[in-house]
């Protein structure tokens, strides 16, 4: 068992920025706008960082796909306690048209070449929403998935995840090697601090082409438009409980 | 009276004839006559009734809230700064109605240097905001009061938190503040873009401001020191069995050097509720929570240091713990003080006194409030932050009952005038306000309030800056 732990961590626009949809309509505005790690990325790598300081894994791994800047997140994970880096590179039009599809192959490949234990993944990011990749990695692998993970045992060879189902908590047993997606509760990242920071400028961050691991980025999908959510209209005041009725009654509601 | 209210009727003139100027200057979105929002921005968190602004406008830059008050300034319309209403004293009442001017557009984190460890804000930042946009950083703004607060409100009000014994309260955490002057002159304190660690030049501007209320300027930015995030924390709780072990244990950790990061008291009667609405059980005597902050190897020092004092003290029960689940667990009596204090008597509304002494005095202050308590039969249980010397009373009152709020009214004052007789402060942290004027006069004295009211006159003549706060005039 190599005890490798792969964590993927996504750039994403900042949780507390106000997006603002592009006059054209094709996407929204990116550029000048505060970029971070996704937060369910953030709770991934701080589960991975918790298995290895309980030393249950050996080494944990951050992976991003993306342009120079990916770069930061990839340091914020290693501030957090990732060992090393891998940067795949994706810019320009393969970067616009990256999705679920192209990372859970790319995250396979590595996962193969880096002979990895477990992947952590967030359940999903803050400007897709898709929340596909960690079970299409898991697909590509054949690999056994514990998704919406709200609480992670390793009990030898096996994993014990309890996962938030829309009924409550489910719980399973999974073999390795896995892929693991954590939700919300599974734990409270830490925040980098400076010390931590200074270290990770030391740790390694390997650079790494789609191509160099086969992987064929071409999306079949593509975006039409993207519009703001209708203007909220202004509310109507009524006297009576008859013109309450009246008004529901008129716009069919009742 | 009446001439008050031909004052007011004047007033009210005057605002619907600067309505179509201020619509040029932002926008007519952004400015409202609306009752609800006017109401809104009339009260803050305090005990102190609504007083709504004849107006409320948004300005988006501090060129719109210099135009705006340009125009208030031409006509003598009462201007009132507005961050997130959370104050504690009143501050935002309209008294004399006027303009209320809501800072919360302009909301932008400028100029952030993690190298030198300042960043610059605007009012619509609160302080959860900045921490969060900071995460990735290993920075912190560690000034912390219970609210989430505005940061430029921060400065109006010299704020305070728990971790003041560490990291200092507003007063030495502003570098440099953007105000604008009742007559629309924008100004920067410590000269425009201007952030050196320490300067001696000229008189502290900076620091004149930052406690001002808003009844010297309206702060659109404002320069701060930030701290590094610490690497790891302890928190630790610890039993008494008197007021005056807890506090010669706090005495004695300050003095022993422990770079403590919190250390707060709760007495008795707040332990109780804790106990009852938390479903804790905590021994129901003064206790003290402390948090220490450092690097593994000088946590271990600071917890063991603080552990012997507290033992040598008859302290019992000591408690610490490293993870931050079981750190939240260990502080949970503390957290939900608040809560814990209403919920003695629901239905009834809570309300903070915050008084300071010098430390040596806590003790005796302590216990002769709790013994007011009692015999005005008053509930109060009591939160500190000792090692300031401050504390505070929760005083759970039926709002409906007015021989009680009364009651309660002369409570407070007794409690500012005792603490005034051990050489401390009317005020630890929530400013003066409406109900503290003259609580401040008898605690400076007519001297220095004649200074205070001269600064005042100097920089807005027609006394338009907030009026009826802070200092008293003849006719209010």
């Amino acid at each position: 068992m190599s005890g490798r732990v792969l964590v993927g961590v996504k750039r994403v626009i900042d949780y507390a920025v106000k997006i603002r949809v592009k006059p054209d309509n094709t996407g929204v505005v990116t550029d000048g706008v505060k970029h971070s790690m996704n937060p369910f990325c953030e709770i991934a790598v701080e589960e991975a960082v918790k298995l290895k300081e309980k030393k249950l894994v050996k080494e944990v791994v951050a992976v991003s796909c993306g342009p120079q800047q990916s770069q930061e997140t990839i340091r914020t994970a290693l501030a957090m306690g990732a060992d090393r880096g891998i940067h795949v590179e994706v810019s320009g039009n393969d970067y616009e048209t990256l999705g679920p599809l192209q990372v859970s192959k790319i995250m396979a490949a590595l996962a193969k070449k880096e002979d990895a234990q477990i992947i952590i993944l967030g359940k999903q990011a803050i400007d897709d929403d898709c929340n596909q990749t960690g079970q299409m990695t898991a697909a590509l692998l054949d690999w056994p998935q514990g998704t919406f993970a709200s609480e992670v045992t390793l009990d030898g060879d096996k994993i014990k995840v309890v996962r938030e189902i829309d009924g409550g908590l489910e719980t399973i047993k999974i073999n390795t090697p896995a892929v693991l997606t954590a939700d919300l509760r599974l734990n409270t990242p830490r925040y980098a601090t400076l010390p931590n920071i200074m270290k990770a400028k030391k740790k390694k961050i390997a650079n790494v082409k789609p191509a160099d691991l086969g992987v064929n980025l071409t999306s079949k999908l593509e975006v039409l438009r993207v519009e703001d959510p209708p203007q909220r209209q202004a509310g109507m005041k009524v006297e009576t409980v008859e013109d309450l009725v009246g008004k529901l009654k008129e716009s069919g509601k009742v | 009276m009446m001439d008050c209210t031909c004052g007011r009727r004047a007033q009210k003139a005057a605002v619907d004839k600067v309505l179509s100027a201020f619509r040029t200057i932002c926008g007519k979105d952004n400015v409202s006559l609306g009752e609800a929002i006017r109401e809104q921005h009339g009260k803050d968190e305090s005990v102190h009734r609504c007083r709504p602004p004849d107006v409320v406008v948004f300005p988006r830059c501090v060129e719109e809230v210099s135009a705006l008050a340009k125009v208030c300034h031409d006509h003598n319309l009462p201007i009132i700064p507005f961050g997130t209403g959370t104050g504690l004293e009143g501050g935002v009442g309209a008294v004399k109605g006027g303009v209320c001017f809501s800072l919360r557009n302009m909301d932008q984190i400028l100029d952030l240097h993690p190298e030198d460890f300042d960043v610059t804000v605007e009012p619509g930042v609160t302080r959860k905001a900045l921490n969060a946009y900071l995460r990735d950083t290993g920075l912190w703004f560690p000034v912390d009061p219970g609210a989430d607060a505005s940061l430029c409100g921060m400065a109006a009000t010299s704020a305070s938190g728990t971790n003041a014994v560490r990291y200092g309260t507003m007063r030495e955490n502003v570098m440099n503040l953007e105000v604008v002057l009742s007559n629309g002159t924008v100004i920067h304190t410590a000269g425009k873009g201007r952030r050196p660690r320490k300067t001696s030049a000229g008189y502290n501007l900076t620091n004149l401001f930052v406690g001002s209320e808003g009844t010297l300027g309206i702060i659109t930015k404002t320069t701060l020191r930030l701290y590094g995030v610490p690497e790891a924390m302890v928190s630790a709780v610890c039993s008494f069995p008197s007021v005056q072990a807890a506090v010669d244990s706090t005495v004695q950790i300050l003095q022993t050097g422990v770079p403590i990061a919190r250390i707060e008291f709760l007495d008795d009667v707040m332990i109780d509720a804790c106990n009852k609405f938390s479903s804790l059980s905590y021994p129901v005597t003064p206790t003290l929570f402390l948090e220490f902050h450092g690097s593994e190897r000088s946590l271990e020092e600071q917890v063991s240091t603080a552990e012997e004092i507290t033992q040598s003290n008859e302290g019992s029960d000591f408690q610490w713990a490293r993870d931050a689940e079981t750190r939240n667990r260990l502080w949970k009596a503390r957290h939900d003080a608040w809560y814990a204090a209403q919920a003695l008597r629901p239905g009834c509304k809570a309300y903070s006194t915050d008084v300071c002494v010098p430390l040596s005095q806590l003790p005796q202050i302590i216990v002769e409030t709790k013994k007011d308590l009692l015999e005005s039969r008053l509930t109060g249980p009591i939160a500190g932050h000792v090692g300031d010397g401050n504390f505070h009373c929760l005083m759970v009152v039926d709002p409906n009952d007015p021989d009680e709020l009364h009651q309660v009214h002369l409570f407070t004052e007794r409690l500012a005038r005792r603490a005034l007789a051990m050489d401390g402060t009317c005020t630890g942290e929530h400013g003066v306000g409406l109900g503290k004027r003259a609580l401040l006069c008898e605690e400076v004295g007519p001297l220095a309030i004649q200074v205070m009211q001269g600064l005042k006159d100097s920089l807005d003549p027609r006394n338009l800056m907030n009026p009826g706060k802070i200092l008293q005039r003849g006719e209010l």
